[in-house]
């Protein structure tokens, strides 16, 4: 076709993207391999050796780390997917279920650390839940010696995941329902004398969960090697093994980097395995549940109990985490607040006059890296959008996996790489290297956010336009992009809201040196100091928010005369 | 062989199974009418002449148009006017901003604007030109839709089931105007459509499609 030929720089972008997102991953684990293989100049690793790999074994904490890591994330995993698919079992399509829909889809953009804070302000001994409750039910005069946050078995974290990956499954299953057809489904299951949630599960959960398996693993690989919220309600001693790979690379000795990047490898085979452990899984769970469909129990006896946990597993999210961002919005204002009254004595704005000068240098820095990662993956993205609509191929399932594999490889694992890279090719870390290591994660979610809204547009007013004379490119500017604005806008929000969040990559990639409303925010945690994390959490939360918003306001307000532009 | 729309031996096919063998000439002001059930791949032939074929489709064949080898041009440099069964305006364009897309480029500004207020006052919806297209009826938006097709000064129309989408009433009405202007122009008209009426009311040939029967 005329139009492909004439498509010359379009072809580019897909290769580009491709390499942008893989690229640095590829290359991170490369520089991982060889240092655990003993390679490291800098740090006196001349030759292959297995001194990495002893020192890593030599390390105490290394079998309780490793055990957190796989079980902190398959639990978590599992439980956020278990109250997720209840919740829609037994909610589906009800007033309840739509209004914690609202309240969870705009959670899913609150950056980890700062619901890994707020969680830890409200269930900490002296947190609001046990000020709620202090002293008239529990007698508690003074904050109760008991380890909640950070505890030996990762019960926060778990939490604290189960209540932020909520949300991300809920949506992406939202998106899969419409393809399951599962209202028809349901009309069967039921009028067969199914009971709800048994209907549910047995009818429509499998079709739904065949779309969002990636998504899923996502969950998965990340829950088990997170370190922002890992640090912040995780376990010290040990912590788990992505939290003592990072403190490796932080050390002043060199020659732990060496410990790092074997321990790095450890816990992308950790991944893996636990990957090959959830598919084995999936095997197992499909084979009962035919069995269970088989013996043909009606399952209606158990509805209330199971839509009673799944709508508490959503209230749970929504409450965790919304809970969580309003403590952190008083103690930002808090005065003297002692234990245990439910509020501050006064409101004091002090703590943001403080640290104020600190968030806008950091706000600017955020805005810069963001907006550039933004930016360049709406250009990539867009151009292989374009260039699959010329060509007229869809995306098939290996592209579907490729944009998902930067998510599924631990950030653990090749971001100590890319810094062990740069720093042998002399490269300044700095604000670029930075800004291609959140491209890597951005990407993706772009990919996923403005896919649908693309290929759901008419092609036929590409015809007409071309009829009128139109070039392509024309099409493109006047026609399909103004059309698209609003999920164009979505989708950069979506992106800041992924950039605005990282923290690894700014830390490992930028050496340390380069200082973000994330990085400063997670940096606050060994402190202490609530009412400097309230403000500095606060501010993280607002950087992803306001992007949100504008997303929403701008088109209405652009618009506002189209009627046939409304949602 | 001049004047007209020409379909030279022109033959689709999807991977082995050909779908469209078809050879006709269209002289000007003559409506061709291609019928069918559908699925039979009617729309799929105008795509063939309007350049945007998708892939998976072969063909074979030219289009020429009075005289002119089309088969190479792109879309853009056809100018083949195309009307589908949904007006297709533009949502984000003003009615004057539809026909302003539409209508070919040059001439000052004011007298762009006083074409296209001309032109809304000949389909009889003078002053819509700031209007929202979404706030207008459907047989509005039809009219809206010709006339942004006919600014574009086409050398041929072709109707995909344009006038299905219409009520009873108005499709009549739409479809008369439709060809009144085709003549009136001497321009070339290529229908598909499923609708008998249609075909009638055209007056021209018909070439069945799915229905057994050797092309041309």
């Amino acid at each position: 076709m005329t139009a492909t030929s004439r498509a010359g720089r379009l072809r580019a972008l897909p290769a580009l993207t491709v390499l942008a997102m893989l690229g640095p991953v590829a290359a991170g684990l490369a520089g991982t391999l060889l240092p655990a293989a003993g390679l490291h100049p800098a740090a006196g690793g001349t030759g292959l050796s297995l001194g990495p790999l002893r020192s890593l074994l030599d390390w105490p904490g290394l079998a309780a780390a490793a055990r957190l890591s796989v079980v902190t994330g398959l639990v978590a995993t599992a439980l956020a997917l278990g109250g997720v698919a209840l919740l829609l079992a037994g909610w589906a399509g009800t007033r309840a279920f739509r209004a914690l829909e609202r309240l969870l889809s705009p959670l899913l953009s609150v950056p980890h650390a700062a619901m890994a804070f707020g969680l830890a302000f409200l269930v900490a001994p002296s947190g609001w839940v046990s000020r709620l409750v202090s002293p008239w039910l529990t007698g508690w005069e003074r904050p109760p010696d008991i380890l909640i946050v950070q505890d030996p078995w990762g019960l926060a974290l778990i939490a604290g995941l189960v209540a932020k990956e909520m949300p991300f499954l809920l949506l992406m299953s939202l998106a899969a329902l419409g393809q399951a057809d599962a209202r028809r489904r349901m009309q069967v299951a039921t009028a067969l004398g199914h009971g709800r949630v048994a209907g549910w599960i047995k009818a429509v959960f499998p079709a739904v969960y065949a779309q969002i398996r990636l998504p899923v693993y996502v969950v998965l690989a990340y829950s088990m090697s997170v370190v922002d919220a890992a640090m912040i309600l995780g376990p010290t001693t040990p912590p788990t093994l992505s939290v003592q790979i990072v403190r490796w690379m932080g050390d002043p000795d060199l020659a732990m980097r060496l410990t790092a990047a074997a321990g790095a490898l450890l816990q992308l085979g950790l991944v893996i395995a636990a990957l090959g452990l959830w598919r084995a899984g999936e095997a197992v769970v499909a084979a009962l549940g035919t069995r269970w469909i088989a013996r043909g129990g009606r399952g209606r006896a158990a509805d209330p109990a199971l839509r009673a946990i799944g709508l508490g597993a959503g209230i749970f999210s929504a409450a965790a985490v919304l809970g969580g961002l309003a403590c952190l919005g008083v103690w930002s204002v808090a005065g003297f607040w002692g234990f245990p009254d439910a509020l501050p004595d006064q409101l004091d704005t002090g703590s943001w006059s403080r640290h104020l000068p600190g968030i806008a240098d950091a706000a600017g820095t955020t805005a810069l890296i963001a907006a550039a990662a933004t930016a360049a993956a709406l250009v990539l993205v867009v151009g292989c959008l374009e260039t699959e609509h010329r060509r007229g191929v869809a995306l098939s399932r290996r592209g579907l996996w490729l944009i998902y594999l930067p998510l599924l490889v631990p950030q653990t694992a090749f971001l100590p790489g890319v810094q062990t890279l740069l720093l042998w090719a002399g490269l300044d870390s700095g604000i670029g290297p930075v800004t291609l290591a959140h491209l890597v994660f951005v990407l993706p979610y772009v990919f996923l956010s403005l896919g649908d809204p693309w290929r759901a547009w008419d092609p036929r007013h590409a015809v007409v336009a071309a009829a009128l004379g139109t070039s392509p490119v024309g099409v493109l500017w006047r026609v399909r992009l103004p059309m698209l604005l609003r999920p164009i806008l979505t989708a950069a929000a979506v992106a800041i809201a992924v950039s605005v969040g990282q923290y690894l990559p700014t830390l490992l990639v930028g050496g340390g040196r380069v200082a973000t409303l994330t990085t400063e925010a997670v940096a606050l945690a060994s402190g202490g100091d609530r009412r400097a994390i309230g403000v500095w959490g606060v501010a993280q939360t607002a950087a992803v928010m306001l992007p949100f918003a504008a997303a929403l306001a701008v088109p209405a307000l652009v618009w506002r005369n189209r009627r046939g532009l409304h949602v | 062989m001049s004047e007209g729309l020409t379909l030279e031996n022109v033959r689709i096919a999807r991977g082995a199974a050909e779908l469209i063998a078809v050879e006709r000439h269209v002289p000007p002001g003559e409506v061709l009418a291609v019928m069918g059930p559908s699925g039979v791949g009617k729309s799929t032939l105008l795509a063939f002449v309007t350049g945007t074929l998708a892939p998976g489709f072969t063909a074979t064949g030219r289009v020429l148009l009075d005289g002119a080898d089309l088969t190479g041009t792109p879309p853009e440099g056809r100018r083949l006017g195309i009307l589908f069964q949904n007006d297709l305006l533009f949502p984000h364009l003003s009615v004057g901003g539809n026909l302003a897309f539409g209508l070919a480029p040059g001439g000052s500004r004011a007298a762009r604007r006083a074409r296209i207020d001309a032109a809304l006052a000949e389909i009889g919806l003078e002053g819509f030109a700031d209007r929202d297209p979404a706030t207008l009826s459907g047989g509005q938006k039809a009219r809206v839709a010709l006339m942004r097709m006919l600014l574009s000064d086409p050398r041929a129309l072709l109707l995909d089931e344009a006038f299905s989408g219409l009520d009873a009433a108005r499709r009549g009405q739409v479809r008369a105007l439709v060809f009144d202007i085709a003549r009136d122009r001497g321009l070339p008209v290529l229908m598909v459509t499923h609708d008998e009426e249609d075909a009638r009311a055209a007056g021209g040939p018909v070439i069945r499609l799915g229905e057994d029967q050797p092309p041309g």
